[in-house]
């Protein structure tokens, strides 16, 4: 007798579960306005990234067609691989004295890993993370890129 | 001559008359034959592409997420857009496999849902054949179907699609039987085979009203089993794709991979319609004995509404189940069927009887 | 008589089957060579190395802080932890004493990690099992983890946030409050689990008393984490080793005596209740003070040996460190938890079904690239 009993309530406490769980899923069905996707392409207008977020490395520039990089090869030598290059250049400064500046600042974004340490490092804060995030491109080519805009000039008062 | 649209044997038996003063007899049936097979074809192509949308729109609902919503409105041409991708996709020629037989395969699978599609009453006189066995007919065509997997996952020459077309035949052997079973009480209640007049005996309560205790049972054996027979929800142990990884269908590409997909759709909604015309009086309005009012506001909508709105409720049921559980395991699954349902089903049946004997039911 | 003998020999035989490398359930590039008899499981064997990269040969060649961003892509559920290991080991060698509100800090991002470690174990358990909502409803809640890890570290996964002696960069101002309304959202979620998967009797079936380990084979075996846990084996480095800030808060250890599927999972569970607590613990007591300690640009390590162990969301994972006084490391060595975790998988699975295998697989965890390094 006791086992038909432990029989019964095995099933009814089964079916009990099973119910509980379409509960769940039909709960979230007839609720409206649950569902969370955000439809990416659509709202790429009004998508804001967190400010912290790691997309590219790039060289904030000013209006003036400015940055801050000095060319010291901290960022290099602290990439763990090898994504970035700085080609340094010679610049005679109006007192006759030589002085390092950067020619390129080459950005290998298809081997960087976001590790952030070129950005920490970097003792006059010239890189910056940007929260672009689509970077698929067809030409591998294209991933390497030259942070210094043509131009550019060092910021006045960075050493 | 006037049509009514509640009722269409008038208008099976104009075009029949029609027909056969225009040509001879035999070429009659034979256009006959012709007219029926187109339109269960296009149908039957409606249904499944619709239930797939369904579906996918169901399962997201659920999931919190949206579904297709980008090809047209709401999404509502993905399964066409996707069908004919299906149709360019190269279809695979699989190293040692049984060529006859893989390529036999998804046509089995197809041609025994297509088959039990011809039976089924969809309103009055609205059936292409009306057999005095329809129920037994039924059962029979509908597990023909597992006999196309099996031999899918035995050509494939795959050892997951082995594994797969062997557990769906235990499945399908056993659930067989209960699905019979359940249908069988019924059939004691009804106390006939035939699909239509099973039909007709519910005009005044459906059977699952009627039948009270014993037909709520059969109800509730004759959808799990029904699931499992399908091979769908937590019974989809044939494909479990975290298992076997497609089971028996893995080797499948382009239009076969097609044929399996839509024809578990299909039986997905032959066995809902079987339900609803078994349990929930097929295209019957739901009348409540001595409520005048209510009961014409019912019988104004027209009985294909009322069939595929039933079956429409019955195959969300089946859905909601699948995107709720967990897989059972092989073995349960058996002892499900072996230790649960069968013992239950015997005892209802005689239960059933019993009431139909003593007149105890409504 | 010719047919009866090849009729024996068929039935002697193994159906050997190939689990992966690309296979839905093995979580990775993980290949398992299953002999099978009918659907009962003979034997397992795991094949690894499929996403072997040398992340220890690798470590020599760099310096203590580039180390770091190599550690998140071993236990990519666990990244954060992951990095906690090696910059203790760092400080440890060099004996400095980093500031409290570091070390709070590095203690919240570890609970949400393990949190959202356990939360995506669930999904993916679910999944494995056949119930395809559980995932869509895991990741759902992770997000809102991974949110909070992007908004501080500027990553989501792969966080980098440590760096030895500190953190990279201080906590977001918003980091609290957004840390509370995830505590406040989860505590009211955590239920759908419960009722979908943990009460449901098609999921007890599948798991209770499958893939048991007993205590003395789970320390026999080396097993840690909710794994070891749930076999009775009380291996948790936050209680009898604290670092960082765990001697500051109140847990429990979930020990269950199992140690079978059923309890591995209800560990996991109950671990997300317990992280919860002690994020409660702290969150509010955050000290004030610098996010970093005073570090040299250049580290190197006094000559020696070094060893550090943390718990991560699967279990404990060592930091060996031999140096030689440069500054890249001699020798490092990983123990990480899922390759030992792995180990006894054919001890477990032998006898059972398939989709036994499938669910014992799934109850431990396993990240693979944590297993090959």
């Amino acid at each position: 007798m006791k086992s038909v009993i432990e029989y019964f309530r095995g099933i009814f406490n089964g079916i009990k579960s099973l119910l509980v769980g379409m509960t769940v899923t039909g709960g979230y069905f007839f609720r409206p306005g649950t569902t969370l996707t955000q439809q990416y392409p659509d709202n790429r207008d009004t998508l804001v990234m967190f400010e912290r977020f790691k997309g590219e490395v790039v060289m904030p520039h000013n209006e003036k067609n400015e940055h801050k990089c000095t060319g010291c090869g901290i960022c290099e030598i602290n990439c763990p691989n090898g994504s970035i290059e700085v080609i340094p250049a010679t610049e005679v400064t109006e007192e006759g004295k030589k002085k390092r500046i950067i020619d390129k600042h080459i950005y290998h974004l298809g081997m960087c890993t976001f590790c952030g340490l070129c950005v920490k490092t970097c003792p006059s804060q010239a890189l910056a993370f940007s929260q672009e995030f689509e970077h698929a491109v067809f030409d591998r080519t294209k991933l390497t890129k030259v942070l210094n805009q043509p131009g550019s000039k060092l910021m006045k008062g960075v050493e | 001559m006037e049509f009514s649209i509640y009722d269409f044997s008038s208008f099976t038996a104009w075009i029949d008359q029609s027909l056969r003063a225009a040509m001879s007899p035999g070429m009659a049936v034979a256009i006959e034959m012709l007219i029926i097979g187109v339109a269960i074809l296009i149908f039957y192509a409606i249904v499944g592409l619709f239930l797939v949308y369904a579906e996918r729109k169901v399962c997201a609902l659920m999931q919190n997420r949206m579904g297709p919503n980008r090809v047209g409105p709401g999404g509502i041409f993905q399964t066409i857009a996707d069908l004919v991708k299906l149709l360019f996709v190269e279809l695979v020629p699989i190293k040692n496999a049984d060529k006859i037989l893989f390529s036999l395969a998804p046509y089995i699978v197809i041609i025994a849902s297509f088959m039990a599609m011809g039976a089924l009453p969809f309103a009055k006189g609205l059936h292409a054949i009306d057999l005095n066995i329809g129920v037994f007919y039924l059962m029979a065509v509908s597990s023909m179907g597992v006999v196309g997997v099996l031999l899918a996952g035995w050509a494939s020459n795959n050892k997951y699609s082995l594994i797969g077309a062997m557990r769906i035949g235990a499945q399908i052997v056993s659930y067989e039987i209960s699905v019979g079973m359940s249908l069988v009480t019924i059939v004691v209640l009804a106390g006939t085979m035939q699909l239509s007049e099973i039909v007709q005996a519910q005009q005044y309560g459906w059977f699952i009203f009627r039948g009270h205790i014993p037909a709520l049972i059969a109800f509730v054996i004759f959808i799990v089993a029904s699931t499992a027979e399908t091979n769908r929800g937590p019974f989809d142990l044939a494909e479990a794709e975290s298992e076997l990884t497609a089971g028996f269908h893995t080797e499948y590409s382009g239009i076969r991979f097609a044929f399996f997909f839509l024809a578990e759709y299909i039986n997905m909604f032959i066995v809902a319609a079987i339900a609803t015309t078994v349990f929930f009086g097929g295209w019957m309005p739901f009348n409540v004995y001595g409520w005048e009012g209510f009961n014409k506001v019912m019988n104004f909508i027209p009985p294909f509404i009322w069939f595929l709105g039933k079956t429409g409720a019955l195959i969300f049921l089946i859905m909601w189940f699948k995107w709720t559980f967990p897989r059972l395991r092989i073995d349960q699954l058996l002892t499900l069927e072996w230790k649960y349902f069968l013992p239950i089903n015997i005892i209802n049946v005689l239960i059933m009887a019993l009431i139909v004997l003593l007149g105890w039911h409504w | 008589m010719e047919v009866k003998e090849k009729m024996g020999r068929l039935e002697n035989e193994e159906y050997i089957i190939n689990m992966g490398p690309q296979h839905p359930s093995t979580h990775g590039v993980l290949r398992l060579v299953v002999a099978l008899k009918g659907e009962i499981v003979q034997r397992v064997e795991p094949h690894i190395g499929y996403i072997h990269r040398g992340i220890e040969k690798m470590c020599e060649n760099l310096t203590y802080q580039q180390i770091i961003h190599l550690t998140d892509r071993m236990d990519y559920l666990s990244a954060h932890i992951n990095n906690e290991a090696v910059c203790l080991t760092v400080e440890k060698a060099l004996e400095i004493e980093v500031p409290e509100r570091v070390k709070y800090i590095r203690t919240i991002m570890s609970e949400l990690t393990r949190i959202q470690s356990h939360q995506l174990f669930w999904a993916t358990f679910g999944m494995d099992l056949g119930g395809l909502t559980c995932f869509f409803y895991g990741l759902r809640d992770r997000e809102k983890i991974l949110d909070i890890f992007e908004e501080s570290c500027g990553g989501r996964m792969i966080v980098s946030y440590n760096t030895p002696g500190g953190l990279m960069n201080d906590i977001h101002p918003n980091f609290q409050n957004r840390v509370k309304e995830f505590l406040k959202y989860f505590r009211g979620v955590i239920h759908e689990y419960d009722d979908l998967l943990t009460g449901n009797v098609i999921f007890q079936e599948r798991s209770k008393g499958m893939g048991v380990m007993t205590k003395e084979e789970a320390i026999a075996w080396g097993l840690t984490g909710p794994t070891g846990r749930a076999s009775g084996f009380s291996c948790d480095i936050r209680k009898h080793n604290p670092y960082s800030a765990y001697d500051k808060v109140t847990f429990r250890e979930i020990l269950y005596t199992e140690g079978d599927v059923f309890h591995r999972y209800l560990a996991r569970m109950e671990e997300m209740r317990e992280s919860m607590n002690i994020i409660d613990q702290l969150i509010d007591n955050i000290p004030e003070g610098p996010f970093t300690a005073k570090m040299k640009p250049v580290i190197k390590l006094p000559e020696g040996e070094y060893f550090q162990s943390v718990e991560t969301a699967r279990g404990e994972l060592g930091v060996y460190i031999v140096s030689d006084g440069n500054k890249n490391p001699y020798r490092v060595k990983f123990r990480s938890p899922n390759f030992v975790n792995l180990a006894p998988l054919n001890l477990m699975a032998r006898g059972s079904k398939i989709a036994d295998l499938v669910a014992i697989g799934g109850s431990l965890d396993l990240i693979i690239p944590d297993i090959d390094r």
